[in-house]
């Protein structure tokens, strides 16, 4: 482990990174302690220009931006990282099958995935969400089922790889039976880069909930970043930094997880480190 | 032998597009069964949108009291037929309401494309030749930055800048509405207009060419032959453009081609952001008018466009990749 970190933090933008997402955890976290009542709420005057009263000044009805910018926070992770645990257990599910068993069933399996893969992913997320209602399950589930073809082709081309090393025959051999083979001898082994996958998929997890719900399609009942700046476009001309503060948060977020998926990735293939990186 | 083997890759792939095509259809119509309530009431829109009369013609019209094969069977019949239904709350057919907005959004789509793929490329290529510098060092860190920005705040942003502040550039539309303008002038009206969505549009997506090409032009620098080329004594400008960068752009093509999707998606914010009267902007209607079937019938034509799409890519990179032989 401390060898990992050690690999881990000669990238200096995954430190950089690490740093800022443990920020926007921490900020998550605290928001029911930071800001009580109701993102929702009017708590001041409309229209507070930042630097004022208010850090980040008022919305047209008098909510803080800070306060939906931390609550916002608590979705935007959440989303993220739901959708993506869900998306990486499908995408590994189906690309284990495909990659183990081969043949007729890898045929199949991989033309569902292309399928999938071909279909514009966000038009079809908006589908799923408008036909589905918004909430917060129909958000997560849209962005899960948009998200898990690559993660299934990825295991599915380690599976192929190391389904015919000695470990795994020796295996079949001794006549374990495929899911515990699948379980424990060869996805312990196909981990690593699913893992990078998936930090980046968080990321792009939380831009896909921001631009949902920027279009109207976020949960009704829970403040995001998306919403906050969709509804800002009205009064943009007058209120800037209604739009303009989720939309750092957002850039922050997303920033911090690219950064960290790459400082994995650095730190889990220390030969392919290097490359393209002087 | 060659024309005979391309001829064979186009027509394999043709039948793979339509094959996806079709599953689309089939996802299409099994959606519209999947969703909460009476289907009727949802190729119709939200509930109370049509009155009795309709849904019982609804009704006869996709068969819905046959049995679910049937009424497969007459969905698919009319949508070959390009009969995608008929939008109740426009009372117009879907067809006609997707068509008439292709032109908007195949223009902001091709524009962004080309110009992310010649920036992204130029730019990534820039920064290869010049690793360590602080160009390279510029461009690596903003590739990275706009890589991690949603493409609608941008677009807003932009606005702020470019039309509030500035007043450089309108914000909205494709044209000026209520002025005689000769066809050379209402061109370059719309060129205009085109700048500020292109652009916004074009900035993730350099970003992503940018990055790649960079890495790959790196990879490619060290090969065998390269260093032939090298070797042969031709100048460094020849080896760029004939060995490196014709093989550092096949990982750029192909994902150019599996970004397709992301691209006509993205066109849905833009076209939102800046009212651009394209397919885009048609769908953000469709949502607010809860108007399932006209939103079905966008996501359907995105799709056609982005197998259109993926088919021209696969072609371009069988023609730039000097290693392949396609079919052979």
């Amino acid at each position: 482990m401390s060898e990992f970190w050690h690999r881990y933090r000669r990238n200096k933008g995954a430190v950089v990174g690490l740093a800022l997402l443990v920020l926007v955890v921490l900020l998550a976290l605290a928001a029911p302690l930071a800001f009580p009542a109701s993102p929702w709420e009017m708590t001041g005057p409309p229209f507070q220009r930042p630097l004022g009263d208010y850090l980040l000044g008022t919305d047209m009805l008098g909510r803080e931006i800070l306060s939906g910018i931390v609550h916002g926070a608590r979705v935007s992770l959440m989303v993220g990282v739901v959708s993506t645990v869900v998306a990486v257990s499908l995408g590994i599910a189906l690309g284990a099958l495909a990659g183990y068993f081969g043949g007729a069933i890898d045929d199949a399996l991989m033309r569902f995935t292309e399928f999938f893969q071909t279909i514009p992913s966000f038009v079809f997320a908006i589908v799923l969400v408008a036909i589905f209602r918004p909430s917060i399950i129909s958000i997560v589930a849209a962005i899960a089922i948009v998200s898990w073809p690559p993660v299934a082709r990825l295991v599915r081309g380690e599976f192929l790889t190391l389904r015919g090393r000695e470990f795994v025959q020796a295996a079949v051999v001794i006549g374990e039976s495929h899911l515990k083979i699948i379980l424990s001898q060869i996805l312990p082994n196909a981990m690593s880069p699913v893992i990078v996958m998936a930090s980046l998929m968080i990321a792009s997890a939380i831009l896909l909930e921001s631009a949902l719900s920027f279009l109207g399609l976020g949960d009704p009942n829970m403040m995001s970043w998306g919403y906050m700046i969709g509804a800002s476009r009205s009064v943009m001309r007058q209120a800037w930094w209604m739009s303009t503060f989720p939309g750092i948060a957002i850039f922050l977020t997303v920033l911090a997880l690219n950064l960290v998926g790459e400082g994995l990735s650095d730190a889990m293939n220390p030969r392919l480190a290097r490359k393209g990186r002087a | 032998m060659r024309s005979v083997g391309r001829l064979d890759f186009v027509a394999r792939r043709l039948l793979k597009s339509v094959a996806i095509l079709l599953a689309i259809v089939v996802m299409n119509f099994l959606l519209i069964r999947l969703a909460p309530g009476d289907p009727a009431s949802v190729i119709a829109g939200e509930a109370g949108a049509a009155d009795e009369k309709y849904i019982a013609q609804l009704r006869e019209q996709f068969g819905l009291d046959q049995p679910l094969t049937t009424q497969l069977a007459v969905y698919v019949g009319n949508v070959v037929r390009f009969d995608l239904g008929y939008s109740y709350r426009n009372q117009r057919t879907v067809a006609d309401m997707v068509g008439e907005r292709l032109p908007a959004t195949l223009l902001l789509t091709v524009t962004a494309f080309v110009v992310a793929l010649g920036l992204g490329v130029g730019l990534g290529v820039m920064a290869a030749t010049r690793v360590g510098t602080w160009a390279d060092s510029v461009i690596t860190v903003a590739a990275l930055g706009f890589y991690a920005t949603p493409l609608f705040w941008v677009g807003l942003m932009a606005i702020l800048l470019f039309s509030v502040n500035l007043g450089w550039l309108p914000a909205f539309g494709m044209q000026t509405l209520g002025t005689q303008m000769t066809s050379w002038q209402r061109a370059l009206d719309i060129a205009h207009h085109l700048v500020l969505p292109a652009m916004t549009l074009a900035v993730f997506f350099v970003a992503i060419y940018a990055r790649l090409t960079r890495a790959s032009m790196l990879e490619v620098q060290d090969m065998d032959f390269v260093r032939t080329a090298r070797a042969k004594g031709l100048t460094p400008t020849r080896i760029l453009r004939a060995h490196t960068l014709r093989n550092a752009i096949l990982p750029v093509i192909t994902f150019a081609g599996i970004q397709a999707g992301q691209l006509v998606g993205g066109s849905i914010v833009i076209e939102t952001v800046f009212a651009w009267p394209g397919i885009g902007r048609l769908a953000f209607e469709a949502l607010l008018q809860r108007d399932y079937n006209l939103l079905l019938g966008v996501f359907f034509l995105t799709s056609v466009m982005v197998i259109v799409f993926n088919l021209v890519t696969d072609l371009v990179y069988s023609l730039v990749d000097p290693r392949i032989e396609v079919g052979a």
